[in-house]
């Protein structure tokens, strides 16, 4: 049958309709959409959602979390390890305010979620009904798009173009605000047609030859040139497109967080991580390379540190599927709009094969010092209170750069950010452009629901656990295996440091006390063990991966231990301090 | 203060933004707080259907250093109901603001000088009552405020004026290709909230 004849007799035909609940049209469309796991928590406004999800439980896993923070970053991990879009439900008013904190960080983390909250009827908003929020104007500068639908008709049309927002271009987190009338309404429901555009909608930007032609041009006759990498690698699922690149080019490529991982943290041209705790090499060559090639990276603050001192030097080439990314903050001399996976290999194919074998060696020399004088005495200190930097260097002997590392936020982050080892692209899971402590305990499990065969491992600290410690519920319930590690050293660290070097030592709220966390996971029935000393470091590691099952293990580590290198605030990236 | 004058202390200039949107609840809340989490003010803000039925379009006119507003008008442009965005300076557009004046008609009537001020600045008479006439002028801030001015004396009761409308002088053809992308692609209609009001016919718990 030829395709005209097709198009009649499909045009012709009468569309099957089924009359069902805005609630079963809305679970229709997230099997239809690839969902399998739900993160949630029910409340009175999203009821007709929960009692169609009651009939659905064998298609779609709904994991009860124990706050809609942890949902978000439950939803978070999920996306970011399996890199599908994260689904998150929540109730109205509280449900959905709650849900604040994760949108905001899947939003400057360009995480792809959507998120489902429940709204009162209709025919009750603006009224100030019991449980009634504005969460559309609450969520509008925390989500790339968000809606509310108040009709059961709009459900199937907005949940496609929620997805295809999501995680299409530059992804993040969509926000719909469902009202329970539209829940309830029985409706003719034609099927799911995904959605695979939106007119005023364009997710990647148009490629320009001319400016690959330039950055070829640039790049073929660089002597210094170097390359920094964000998530917008994976992100792209650019991993391989990135590597080739790389390896043809021979630049030495250095990551910010949340790019640790698109390439492999031993591969010879990998020289490290950027930023304010960055490696000494990739911070201070910043300022002495001529070229600079961005890919994926939005130059942060904490990268870039002083801004009218970043890479003046350098010619800079910027990719990056985001126009508003390039010359925000950093000047670009090449823009190069457009998807990395398209973009990587147009270049790639444009550049000569080289060696910068003697700017590499440069590399080499500041890894030389930094080992010497930060990273030996932090990863064998040998005698004295343990390191963080210990605790992740023997987790990285026994996991051999095989388990997904999730963090929360502090010293502890920058320390498993710093040395721990990926093989593996989407194995860094932390929360990088909002900073948000308690994200690591929820986010871990989201990323073991999103990875379920690989070995995942939390890295927390005494204070960032307090803030979501309840999702140890959430564990308990579900029983899945996650690895809680927590590195106390009885203090809000990070805050601490920066008092200890730019507040005179006045040590402003930052004690903290904690419970016992071995008898906390203990009243949840999960295993654990608390050490303080060397010795057993090795059991208490290995107990803990070998363990069927989630485990806590706290780890007593020194109580005023710095996280160096650091660029102070104000600084300049070359003006790394070591001490 | 005069452009120029401006440009040379701060770097700063007025500008005039113009976008195309799709017409949908909350979009001039996310453009809006583009602006408010800058903590840059909105001088005037036009928004209304432009000739193209659902796309609207917008006048923002605001005083900022270019580099500032290239980087507004791409966050702007990303948001994913914005069609297009562009900014202009004074000297690239063609604009006008409209002002109502409501002056009592009794002092109108009897004194001479006013009939002749009006004419002096293009207004017109929309309305006159026994009691009031209101005025309508249009031209840029300077001269709408100057009759203010004129007509203060005279026992002006009350003004208002409206935001910017603006025309881009070397704008070709928006008008075929926005109906282009119309045709090619209609615009949904809003959905409009038809149980708001219906409180009484709906079950509620
Ligand atoms: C929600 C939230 N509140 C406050 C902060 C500020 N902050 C950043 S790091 C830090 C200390 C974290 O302490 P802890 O969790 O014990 O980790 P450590 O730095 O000691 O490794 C604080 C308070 C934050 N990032 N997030």
């Amino acid at each position: 049958m030829d395709t005209a004849q097709e198009e009649a007799t499909t045009l012709t035909e009468p569309k099957k309709t089924v009359n069902v609940s805005g609630s079963v049209a809305l679970l229709e469309g997230l099997i239809a959409e690839g969902t399998d796991t739900i993160f949630g928590y029910p409340g009175g406004a999203i009821m007709p959602i929960y009692d169609a999800l009651y009939d659905y439980k064998d298609k779609l896993k709904h994991i009860l979390v124990r706050h809609e923070q942890g949902g978000t970053h439950a939803g978070q991990g999920y996306a970011r390890t399996s890199g599908k879009v994260g689904v998150v439900f929540g109730t109205s008013g509280p449900g959905a305010t709650n849900l604040v904190t994760g949108l905001a960080d899947a939003q400057i983390d360009s995480t792809p979620m959507v998120c489902i909250t429940g709204q009162v009827y209709a025919h009750l908003l603006g009224t100030d009904a019991f449980q009634e929020t504005d969460v559309i104007n609450i969520t509008t500068p925390v989500t790339k798009w968000n809606y509310q639908i108040t009709d059961a008709t709009e459900i199937p049309g907005v949940l496609a173009k929620a997805f295809y927002i999501a995680r299409s271009g530059r992804p993040g987190p969509v926000l719909i605000d469902i009202t329970k009338n539209a829940q309830l309404q029985m409706f003719d429901y034609e099927g799911y047609t995904p959605c695979d555009h939106v007119r005023s909608y364009r997710p990647k930007p148009l490629i320009r030859k001319e400016y690959i032609e330039q950055a070829a041009e640039l790049i073929n006759s660089a002597k210094k040139p170097f390359i920094l990498f964000g998530q917008g690698v994976s992100l792209g699922n650019a991993e391989q497109e990135f590597k080739t690149f790389v390896e043809k080019s021979g630049i030495p490529a250095a990551w910010t967080i949340l790019g640790a991982g698109a390439i492999s943290t031993d591969h010879p041209l990998n020289v490290g991580m950027l930023g304010m705790h960055g490696n000494y090499g990739p911070n201070v060559q910043t300022n002495a390379c001529d070229v600079l090639i961005a890919v994926g990276m939005r130059f942060d603050d904490r990268v870039t540190g002083r801004l009218d001192k970043y890479a003046k030097q350098a010619k800079v080439i910027h990719l990056d599927i985001d126009p508003a990314e390039i010359d925000k903050n950093v000047k670009a001399d090449v823009p190069v709009w457009g998807d990395c996976k398209e973009t990587l290999p147009l270049l790639t194919a444009l550049i000569e094969e080289k060696q910068h074998t003697e700017w590499l060696a440069e590399f080499r020399a500041f890894d030389k010092t930094e080992q010497e004088t930060v990273i030996q005495k932090e990863l064998n200190p040998g005698t004295g209170e343990m390191t963080m930097g210990e605790v992740i260097n023997q987790l990285n002997e026994l996991t051999k750069g095989e388990a997904v590392i999730v963090t929360d936020v502090g010293q502890h982050q920058m320390v498993a950010c710093r040395y721990a080892k990926f093989n593996h692209t989407r194995s860094n899971i932390t929360s990088g452009g909002l900073g948000t402590m308690g994200f690591g305990l929820p986010a871990a499990i989201g990323a073991k629901f999103g990875a379920p065969d690989r070995t995942v491992v939390a890295v927390i600290g005494d204070g960032g656990f307090q803030m979501t410690l309840q999702e140890l519920g959430t564990i308990m319930q579900s029983g899945i295996d996650v690895k809680i590690m927590i590195l106390n050293n009885r203090f809000l660290g990070m805050v601490r440091q920066w008092q200890q070097l730019f507040h005179d030592k006045r040590y402003s709220f930052v004690d903290i006390a904690s419970p016992d966390f071995v008898k906390l996971a203990d009243s949840y029935y999960i295993a654990g063990r608390k050490i303080s000393e060397r010795d057993d470091l090795v059991s208490a590691l290995t107990d803990m991966l070998n363990h069927k099952g989630s485990y806590l293990l706290e780890v007593m580590v020194a109580q005023e231990h710095n996280v160096f290198p650091m660029v102070p605030q104000g600084s300049s990236v070359s003006e790394i301090r070591l001490k | 203060m005069s452009n120029s004058q401006d440009i040379e202390l701060n770097g700063k200039q007025e500008f005039t933004i113009t976008a195309y949107t799709e017409n949908q609840i909350g979009i001039l809340n996310r453009i809006a707080i583009i602006f408010s989490r800058r903590k840059i003010n909105i001088e005037s803000l036009n928004t209304s259907p432009s000739e193209i039925e659902h796309i609207h379009r917008f006048n923002i006119v605001i005083h900022e250093t270019e580099e500032v507003v290239r980087k507004l008008c791409r966050q702007i442009e990303k948001q994913v109901e914005v069609l297009k965005v562009y900014y202009n300076t004074n000297e690239d557009i063609i604009w006008q603001e409209l002002a109502l004046y409501k002056v009592p008609t009794d002092i109108v009537a009897e004194r001479a000088p006013v009939e002749r001020l009006l004419r002096a600045f293009g207004a017109r008479a929309v309305v006159i009552r026994k009691d009031y006439t209101v005025f309508e002028a249009t031209g840029h801030r300077e001269e709408t405020d100057k009759l203010i001015e004129v007509l203060q004396p005279y026992g002006l009761i009350e003004f208002v004026r409206s935001a910017r409308v603006a025309i881009i002088k070397d704008s070709e053809g928006f008008n075929a290709k926005l109906r282009e992308f119309e045709r090619r692609e209609p615009g949904q209609e809003v959905i409009e909230n038809e149980f708001l009001d219906k409180e009484k016919n709906v079950f509620s718990m």
